[in-house]
């Protein structure tokens, strides 16, 4: 079986029936989609299957053989955050963050859907994502803004090697 | 060799048909198949091992896909998308679209739907009382070969059937009711399809009952009348009591769905 993943093409050794989300934790190592409820509850392991959200915790291998899935890590990076990520990010969206690759994924696939800004729609969008810090107020904050064009582009969130910190900490040491 | 065997693995084969045909020759007689659909269902059962498949049959690649209209006849592939019903008339697309969230919806079947069984702690297959209202008839492959039933021959004995497609005639109007869900991922406790047909007889179903959904005879047999309706209905159904309601609950809120359903209906016709 084939899958290319954020653009690298995978042979994989999984058994045909291991869902998706263990083919990408457990074989490929990569840890963006979380195993929350397993059961398709709760919205924590959703990736982009072909572009369209999709629960990785409910899909077989065998049943993706050749498709393409996108994980949070081939959303976009430090230096160069996708709008949603930049938007997640400004208007502090995340808390505990074990909903927020599958948040951000579905976000993304609602804006690349042409979704708007209205509440209603965004929540209609994400319905099926649980965030258990309760932050839903400012996630649909943020994807709202996002869809209104509300935020900085590619904001850089993280000090560089070398650099020194984008922010003062009060009370921190000079 | 008529299907392709993809492999082997955790000691379960997989069996992976290109075409209507294919899959009716790879599922035979049904003995020892699991039907893999949209995977919503089966593939929880297998992550907590509660079911140990000996051999998978997996649809996702057998076609079976699209809404197709001839004349007033509509024909829904047993693996077209629950999201892809919720523009359809009442009853089925508003019932379908209480179904989970849009990603659960873009990825479970109308046939997996029909087939639901019983779950373990919820009732499931809410588009049972749809197809119920809708005197929907569905083709089938197993044992014996190819059949037609209608819904209710069907769910009295759908074990060991392989679902190709579901049929109906449009319906005059439609009719739909459920009890709000606390949360999307929570299965409905109760779902009331209402659908006055072509010849003006009204039929009346509910899901979330104890077992499939079912007919209300009793209730269609007062339709013109929504209180009459609702306060016959109860007598047809025996209530499921589990923990998204109590079978009291829903004794009590049974009548109530079946007045807005019916209401919904005469306003629409």
């Amino acid at each position: 079986m084939k899958l290319a993943v954020n653009g690298v093409e995978h042979e994989l050794s999984s058994p045909p029936l291991t869902p998706l989300l263990y083919v990408l934790r457990e074989e490929l190592g990569i840890t963006s989609p979380k195993a929350g409820c397993q059961q398709g509850g709760c919205g924590s392991c959703t990736v982009l299957v072909g572009g369209e959200p999709r629960r990785s915790c409910l899909l077989p291998a065998a049943a993706l053989d050749g498709a393409e899935i996108t994980t949070l890590e081939g959303l976009g990076s430090p230096e160069a955050l996708s709008p949603i990520q930049t938007a997640f990010h400004e208007r502090y969206a995340a808390q505990c963050g074990f909903c927020t690759s599958g948040m951000v994924l579905a976000a993304h696939a609602y804006l690349e859907g042409g979704g708007g800004s209205e509440r209603e729609s965004i929540q209609d969008a994400l319905a099926g994502h649980i965030c258990r810090c309760t932050g839903y107020v400012k996630i649909i904050d943020a994807v709202s803004a996002a869809a209104g064009g509300d935020i900085t582009s590619n904001q850089r969130w993280l000090p560089q090697p070398g650099e020194e910190a984008p922010v003062e900490v009060p009370g921190a040491p000079a | 060799m008529a299907t392709a065997t993809v492999a082997r693995g955790a000691g379960t084969e997989v069996l992976s048909p290109a075409s209507e045909d294919e899959a009716i020759a790879a599922f035979g007689d049904g003995a020892g198949v699991t039907i893999l659909a949209g995977g919503t269902i089966v593939v929880p059962e297998m992550t907590y091992g509660y079911l140990k498949p000996e051999r998978v049959l997996m649809l996702g690649s057998a076609g079976l896909t699209g809404v197709a209209r001839n004349g007033s006849r509509t024909t829904i592939g047993a693996m077209t998308s629950v999201q892809d019903l919720v523009e359809l008339a009442a009853p089925l697309g508003p019932c379908a679209a209480n179904v989970a969230d849009r990603e659960i919806r873009a990825q479970a079947t109308a046939g997996g739907n029909l087939c639901a069984p019983v779950g373990r702690d919820a009732p499931r297959g809410d588009l049972q009382a749809a197809f119920l209202a809708l005197d929907a008839q569905v083709r089938s492959a197993g044992a014996g070969g190819e059949r037609t039933d209608s819904v209710e021959d069907f769910l009295a004995d759908k074990d060991g059937r392989l679902v190709l497609d579901i049929s109906f005639e449009e319906p005059a109007a439609g009719g739909f009711a459920r009890l709000d869900r606390p949360h999307t991922h929570d299965y409905s406790a109760l779902t009331v399809c209402v659908g006055r047909l072509a010849d003006g007889s009204t039929r009346i179903a509910v899901a979330g009952v104890d077992g499939p959904a079912v007919r209300l005879p009793s209730a269609e047999a007062k339709a013109d009348d929504p209180a009459a309706a609702a306060e016959a209905a109860a007598q047809d159904v025996t209530f499921a009591d589990d923990a998204l309601a109590s079978a009291w609950y829903r004794e009590r809120t049974l009548p109530v769905l079946i007045r807005q359903a019916l209401s919904e209906l005469q306003e629409a016709v």
